[in-house]
């Protein structure tokens, strides 16, 4: 027999008979984030590292990061890349055919998010809206595009609005990349974005 | 590890010749308990959420081979390679074939504690693979050539100054940083370069999904991102009981998980991995090694819902003051001395008694696992094979005595953290074998002391 059929025997021996299988109990609900949802989303992620940036159009993402990311950064090829085409006047389009290696300079991601979560502040995104899976870990820094209406309550708000949704890859991601591994002293960076900023469309 | 001769009372002693280490390990670990309390403090729902986590897992347990089914056909046909491993052996050898096949003598691996459990570093290693853990802390005890302490932070014995001499000694960086942030970034540096040249990543998984055949891993590092998306090659390991019926249940672990384990709301990623990407090869390796055996045992299956969060380790006033090493088995803690017995009795007898039976593990774990009576009944098995050590049968008795007198383990029960404080004082008598050449610290009130002595003389 093979293994698949041993482990699956195995198993299978372990099975009562003088009891039901238990059934799958009702999910909880909650309704301790219904209110304030822009709030606590944007407390929440600035709670985990992240900065929410308010704006009203394109016009002031744009004008953010010309004032932000130009000048800060020191590098004198310093790139920016990202997948929205209302973008492009800052920022690189069109390199998600190339290897995601090339990514490797990228110092600032901007990509756009599906929606994203009151109780946690993660944003839910997709392999569509990467243009590579790697792209928002590879950056130095990362910025999402959120729709402030696009926000749920828990959780179980968020897989409801997945539902059965078919992707390749997706992630929840709240925040920058982070690690508290040396004597628990929270550093930002671990090997993803050292920072995260979310610009908040309302 | 060379410590295979060193049982728990004796390991815990060395990490108790360092007064400062362990009163900072201990107080460190206390700390992100009460982290963890102020997550879930702010959730009404969070006992009807560890409820019904518990009974989604209980649901897996009793239709453990139908999930496997089901979800093997959904990964299949998701484009996922599915294989299976009996035990740790089979399992090192699979991913040991798939380097071969794939002609690469190099691989990194995020965090797994299943690949721990198997060994797999040592075995590829005397194959002449070179593996580099990703995690920063795996990272940090791989180059001390230590295993992990605590499983979600591995060096949490290790001070700052420490971790600057190993990445002095084995990355060439300056002697003598211990800034967390600069070690980090130099740590980054070396990493990244790493990431852009394997060919094959290795990741552990959190939760597998029957109804969608897709896989979740949950880090804040993104380490294990960064693998798999720049290798050609992913490969995941798993044990069987990782996996849960629907892609909505997520919503329920996700929120317990990291809540339970630092106290943050969600770790920074929780990545969903249902095809590989175009050009991109996915392995999958469902591991038995020894769960089968382990569901089979009535009073024990149970401690297969563990979703790995380390609450229980944190919390437990024996791990705090013992440190993770000194349980000499890849999970430590209260849940990995319930687990540990189950592969080798004789080898982890000593591990259910590493325990005050205080029972604050069973009251964070986010799926209910009832760990310190678990413990106790280990402890029966252990003595009645006949592998409990004669100071050990005399402290189960202490504790035994406890347990039997249903209106003192309630009362201990009812005064919950408190009565954790005063446990010191119970277990500091000569019965105690896990720190015998130790005195605890004083008990801030004598009286549980003298009410327990004079109450067990009259039940
Ligand atoms: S036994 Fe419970 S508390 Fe301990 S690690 Fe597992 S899930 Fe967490």
């Amino acid at each position: 027999m093979s293994s698949r059929d041993n482990i699956l025997a195995a198993i299978g021996k372990t099975k009562r008979n003088d009891r039901e299988p238990s059934p799958l109990p009702q999910i909880p609900t909650s309704d301790t984030f219904n209110d304030r949802l822009i709030e606590r989303f944007s407390e929440t992620l600035t709670g985990v590292g992240g900065q929410v940036v308010r704006v009203t159009d394109w016009l002031d993402i744009i004008q953010h990061i010309e004032q932000t990311y130009r000048q800060v950064s020191i590098s004198p090829a310093h790139r920016i890349v990202t997948t929205l085409p209302e973008l492009s006047a800052v920022a690189e389009v069109g390199w998600s055919g190339l290897s995601p290696h090339l990514l490797a300079d990228a110092d600032l991601a901007i990509i756009g998010a599906h929606f994203g979560v009151a109780e946690n502040g993660a944003v839910w995104l997709t392999e569509s809206l990467l243009g590579h899976r790697a792209a928002p870990f590879i950056c130095q820094h990362l910025a999402v595009v959120l729709n402030a209406s696009n926000i749920v309550p828990t959780m179980h708000d968020a897989y409801e609005r997945i539902g059965d949704a078919e992707y390749g890859f997706g992630l929840f991601m709240a925040g920058p990349s982070k690690s508290a591994d040396i004597e628990q002293s929270l550093v930002m960076g671990a090997h993803g974005p050292k920072t995260m900023t979310l610009f908040l469309m309302v | 590890m060379n410590t295979k001769t060193l049982d728990h009372p004796e390991l815990a002693e060395r990490f108790n010749r360092d007064e400062e280490r362990v009163d900072w390990h201990d107080q460190t670990l206390w700390w992100i308990r009460q982290k963890r309390d102020k997550a879930a403090h702010t959730l009404p729902e969070w006992e009807a959420l560890r409820e019904a986590a518990s009974r989604i897992k209980l649901n897996v347990l009793d239709n453990l081979d139908e999930y496997l089914v089901q979800f093997e056909a959904n990964a299949l046909s998701n484009g996922i390679i599915v294989h299976w491993a009996a035990d740790a052996a089979e399992h090192n050898q699979i991913v040991h074939k798939i380097l071969i096949d794939n002609q690469v003598s190099q691989m990194v691996k995020s965090k797994s504690m299943l690949t721990e459990e198997c060994h797999l570093n040592e075995y590829l290693g005397h194959h002449g693979i070179d593996v580099v853990d990703t995690d920063l802390g795996e990272r940090i005890v791989q180059l001390a050539g230590e295993p992990p302490s605590h499983i979600v932070l591995p060096c949490i014995h290790k001070k700052k100054e420490e971790i600057g001499e190993i990445f002095h000694q084995h990355m060439g960086t300056p002697a003598g940083l211990s800034d967390p942030q600069m070690l980090a970034g130099l740590a980054r540096t070396d990493l990244r370069e790493r990431f852009l040249t394997r060919r094959v990543a290795l990741t552990g998984v959190n939760f597998a999904i029957a109804e969608t055949g897709e896989f979740v891993v949950c880090t804040n590092e993104g380490n294990a991102d960064m693998g798999a998306h720049l290798a050609d090659v992913h490969i995941a390991s798993m044990g069987i009981e990782k996996i849960i019926p629907q892609r909505k249940h997520l919503g329920v672990f996700l929120r317990l998980l990291t809540r339970s384990a630092t106290g943050q709301p969600i770790t920074a990623y929780s990545s969903h991995f249902k095809r590989p990407r175009a050009g991109q090869t996915m392995h999958l390796i469902l591991v038995d090694n020894g769960r089968s055996v382990h569901l089979g045992r009535e009073d024990f299956r149970n401690s297969l819902k563990c979703i790995r969060c380390g609450a229980c380790m944190n919390t437990c006033p024996v791990y705090r003051r013992s440190g993770g090493h000194s349980y000499h088995s890849a999970i430590s803690g209260p849940i990995g001395a319930i687990l540990a017995p189950n592969l080798d009795m004789k080898k982890h007898a000593d591990l259910p008694f590493a325990s005050t039976l205080c029972g604050s593990c069973s009251n964070v774990c986010p799926v209910k696992i009832d760990i310190h009576q678990q413990l106790y009944k280990w402890r029966q098995v252990i003595t009645q094979e006949g592998e409990a050590s004669a100071a050990k049968s005399a402290s189960m008795q202490v504790m035994s005595t406890v347990l039997s007198n249903h209106w003192i383990y309630k009362f201990g029960g009812s005064i919950g953290r408190k009565f954790m404080q005063w446990f010191p004082g119970l277990v500091s008598n000569k019965l105690n074998p896990w720190y015998k050449h130790r005195e605890m610290p004083t008990p801030p009130e004598q009286s549980f002391q003298e009410w327990y002595a004079q109450n067990r003389k009259n039940p």
